[in-house]
């Protein structure tokens, strides 16, 4: 479903290169869920944006289906970190989820249907007509999982969603994605830093190096579908992939330091 | 219900204190300048009849109108188109603060020039005045578009005219009305000296006309009509600016309560 292949990109400015992502290569079969982790300041959030159009890479390339992604394409939506500052504070809630779909030009009523729907399967059909700074953090981001799902993308891609919400609600969050995911049969790709998440919520983990990022190690998760937090937690193979995972990125740290002494300082 | 009388004696009791010490200080005026509050207010509705408001209230309104309008939509299109892009920005950047430095009060005889003595000048001249706030405030807001919320029109595909509509238009709004706000006071204070330069009619022209015929009275009754007609323009901006910022209000508080 989506194939990132030699993914390469570089910032240039005033004077300075910086090589973000070196070269990343993987793929998202179709109904798959898979966590990006990494150690943080690794280009997590450069190369979620280069799957989604959102950065142009300096080499190599992402596929959406077969096709070459080159701008947002309507079969991608984003939930962002910052669900604040992702949803439209002058629109109620209701409006939020149906904008990107006028867009589409969809008709009224599908549009409305799409917009019940997506809103009752995040819990906040009441909250049609709030405005999102009168929601909790928690519910803002289910208004922005809404409004990817009342998309119907192909693949959803999603940001560190829960980085900026308390534990518990991020609990209930992650649960969320885990039933939408498995009742709606969705491709989701969604980077975390936090390797318990990533362990939770993954078919497959995906654990990227620091920067200049390359791909450190991909595990697949062989824990039941039916999670819950309580017993896959504390469940004795979940210890043994999250200790493995930690390893990992360990070792991507290390990784780092060597590389940094075995090269000459840039001053 | 308390609460509300409250504030309503809080809001009248500086105007009604003012209005007393005027009335007491002025009562036993024999200066022709400062006549005795109590002769300016019998005068007033001698001086301000129907027929008068018609003939001179009116024309200045529409003219205030007309040129905020203008400005309104001048300022608003130039702003977007020169907030939007860095480059448009800093070509245009050192002409904005030079004319926006200019006085307009100093263009009515350029601009009576080439438009007349009609109302075409009066208008132009508020338009080029009331522009600038307008123009400026526009480009800040449009520049300070959040990043995210950008990204998020990106990424699903909300571009052109639905993102200049639904996002760019929107999230400057608040900085666009600061603009308006500023203007409208512009505006009022050119309208009156257009109309003092050269007009038939106007309140400008007939407060003018008071003076010049020492009718000093009936002068000081149009000076408290143009304060009147201020502070209700101004109330009348705030109602609907309420109306359009609700949502940043509800947000500013939100945070505000948050933190």
């Amino acid at each position: 479903m989506l194939d990132v292949r030699g993914l390469k990109k570089v910032y240039e400015g005033s004077g300075r290169r910086t090589e973000a992502v070196r070269d990343l290569t993987f793929t998202v079969e179709a109904r798959e869920l898979v966590c990006l982790v990494g150690p943080s300041g690794c280009g997590k959030t450069t190369l979620l944006k280069c799957v989604g159009g959102l950065l142009r890479p300096t080499a190599g390339e992402v596929r959406l289906a077969g096709r070459a992604v080159s701008g947002p394409p309507p079969g991608m939506a984003f939930v962002f970190q910052e669900y604040g500052r992702s949803l439209f504070p002058w629109m109620r809630v209701g409006d939020n989820v149906e904008l990107p779909l006028k867009q589409k030009g969809l008709s009224k009523q599908h549009r409305r249907a799409l917009v019940a729907d997506a809103l009752d399967a995040v819990g906040l059909t009441d909250a049609a007509g709030a405005y999102p700074w009168q929601l909790s953090g928690g519910m803002q981001q289910r208004v922005a999982i809404a409004r990817a799902l009342a998309y119907e993308p192909d693949v959803l891609l999603m940001d560190e969603p829960f980085a900026a919400v308390d534990a518990q609600t991020r609990a209930d969050l992650e649960d969320l994605v885990r039933r939408l995911w498995r009742e709606r049969a969705m491709t989701i790709l969604f980077v975390t830093h936090d390797i318990d998440e990533a362990v939770y919520l993954g078919q497959r983990v995906i654990v990227l190096s620091a920067s200049p990022t390359v791909v450190q190690d991909q595990l697949k998760v062989d824990l039941p579908d039916a999670r819950d937090q309580v017993h896959t937690r504390v469940s004795p193979r979940f210890a043994d992939l999250r200790t493995q995972v930690y390893e990992q990125i360990q070792a991507a740290k290390r990784g780092e330091t060597v590389l940094k002494t075995d090269t000459p300082p840039l001053h | 219900m308390s609460r509300v009388l409250l504030r309503l004696v809080l809001l009248l009791a500086l105007p009604a204190v003012l209005v007393t010490v005027w009335w007491l200080a002025s009562a036993g005026s024999t200066n022709v300048y400062w006549p005795p509050l109590r002769t300016i207010l019998q005068a007033f509705p001698d001086v301000w009849t129907a027929d008068r408001l018609r003939s001179d209230v009116l024309p200045s309104l529409l003219r205030l109108a007309g040129g905020y309008a203008m400005a309104a939509v001048v300022g608003v299109a130039l702003g977007t188109l020169i907030g939007s892009s860095p480059r448009v920005r800093a070509v245009c950047e050192p002409v904005l603060e030079f004319l926006r430095a200019v006085p307009p009060p100093v263009l009515v005889p350029v601009i009576m020039l080439f438009a007349g003595i009609g109302d075409t000048m009066k208008v132009a001249v508020i338009a080029s005045g009331c522009v600038w706030p307008v123009l400026l405030n526009t480009v800040e807001g449009v520049r300070a578009v959040d990043a995210v919320m950008a990204e998020t029109a990106r990424s699903y595909g909300i571009t052109g005219v639905a993102r200049l509509r639904h996002v760019v238009l929107r999230s400057a709004s608040p900085q666009i009305f600061a603009g308006l706000r500023q203007a409208l006071s512009i505006g009022i204070i050119l309208m009156v000296i257009s109309e003092m330069f050269a007009a038939s009619n106007g309140l400008g022209f007939t407060i003018v006309q008071f003076q010049r015929g020492f009718a000093i009275p009936d002068m000081w009754t149009g000076i408290l009509l143009l304060g009147l007609l201020g502070f209700v323009l101004s109330v009348v901006f705030r109602l609907v600016e309420r109306r359009a910022l609700g949502w940043y209000h509800g947000l500013r508080a939100s945070t505000r309560r948050s933190r």
